[in-house]
């Protein structure tokens, strides 16, 4: 399918990598198709393969913007619902009564477009507004752009939102949708990679890292969660998404049962040895 | 199974929302205007209504506040489907009575999601 010659598909699967930790096996053809076609159009190059050439003659800006164009964005608001009631029903109610009164430190990686955030900072509001310092994070500078913003279209409300939620949340902003200041002022967005070290976030209360691991392979996967843990305050909890486990990958983890998708510290004893 | 009444007067949109809703296991009811729907009520309450606001005859708001003083009248789940999509409009039709409200152009993922937020999936 793809026009690429078979040494720069390789290329450029081995770049993306490097840079992002997303995998592109060969059957993802189809998508580096779609996405890296209306960039190269964009960009004014006649097809991907010039795009590609340019890559490899060592453009940063055309890197940034191909590994940013392969990532997935895709997000809603309160997608999957389960994580959330979790966290109203859990995690809130367990570490507010811990931390006595500190705001709670929350950490959405690969937050893209800025659903997932501010679908807490409006549990947070319902709830009658505990403390809490809501970081989200991306890679790409595009979707943080649009976070920040935080200005929805009306297709984007309607998914996952109640309409008590949109009135009581939203501004309507022309044919789009605003979300409250004090909820945008709830939410710091901070550009970075899962594959940056992120040490100093450390302790995190809560840290959402959602649909993204499916995405990379086992050894990037093993690593990142470790790098988690260690970011994770020794009460705190991780939530991961659907099709994702710690199960096989770290030791530093364990599921917390009863609850899919939520993770705690594993105890120090079943750690492998260092 | 669960009954959705689509009232729209676009013969097109009842189709589309017919496909959608049957395609989430409803059965589908249709009816053209606010009377229409106001009658197959009486015959029999669907669990839930997709409901256009501008319409000749009788229109939707004007529907809703009727059916919500009908015997049983308050058990549907009514979703207001319309291009009115304004702040204004959206609390107007809830203070009549809607559970949610879908701004057109609506596809098959808004709907679900819609149907999800007012528990009839």
């Amino acid at each position: 399918m793809t026009q690429l010659a078979p040494n720069k598909y390789d290329y450029l699967c081995r770049e993306v990598r490097a840079r992002t930790g997303l995998v592109l096996g060969p059957d993802k053809a189809y998508l580096v198709e779609s996405r890296l076609g209306p960039l190269a159009r964009r960009s004014g190059f006649a097809a991907i393969e010039p795009l590609v050439d340019a890559m490899m003659r060592g453009d940063r800006a055309i890197h940034t913007e191909v590994c940013e164009a392969l990532a997935t964005h895709e997000t809603f608001f309160f997608r999957d619902k389960t994580p959330f009631d979790l966290f109203r029903q859990v995690i809130a109610p367990a570490l507010l009564a811990a931390r006595a009164g500190r705001a709670l430190k929350i950490w959405c990686a690969a937050a893209s477009s800025g659903q997932e955030p501010y679908s807490l900072a409006m549990l947070l509001d319902e709830a009658g507004g505990p403390a809490a310092d809501i970081l989200a994070t991306d890679m790409s500078a595009a979707v943080l752009e649009k976070a920040k913003a935080g200005l929805y279209s009306q297709f984007e409300v309607q998914r996952g939102l109640s309409i008590q939620r949109l009135i009581r949340h939203f501004d309507q902003a022309g044919e789009a949708w605003r979300i409250k200041a004090h909820l945008r002022q709830a939410v710091r967005f901070e550009q970075s990679n899962l594959l940056d070290d992120f040490a100093r976030l450390a302790p995190m209360d809560v840290i959402f890292c959602r649909n993204v691991l499916i995405y990379f392979d086992v050894e990037t996967k093993s690593k990142i969660l470790d790098r988690l843990a260690a970011a994770l305050a020794p009460d705190g909890y991780l939530l991961l998404g659907a099709a994702e486990t710690v199960i096989g990958l770290s030791d530093a983890l364990r599921p917390v049962e009863g609850h899919r998708g939520l993770y705690a510290q594993a105890p120090a004893g079943n750690r492998a040895a260092a | 199974m669960k009954t959705c009444l689509v009232v729209d007067d676009s013969r097109v949109i009842r189709k589309v929302a017919r496909k959608i809703v049957e395609d989430m296991g409803f059965g589908c009811e249709e009816a053209c205007d606010g009377q229409e729907a106001l009658t197959a009520c009486r015959k029999a309450m669907p669990e839930a209504i997709l409901l256009d606001w501008n319409m000749p005859v009788m229109n939707g708001l004007d529907f809703l506040v009727r059916l919500r003083q009908e015997p049983g009248g308050r058990k549907p789940v009514v979703l207001f489907c319309t291009t009115e999509n304004d702040m204004a409009h959206i609390t107007q039709a809830l203070r009549a009575g809607a559970d949610e409200y879908v701004m057109k152009p609506f596809d098959g993922e808004i709907i679900e999601s819609k149907f999800a937020e007012a528990g009839l999936v």
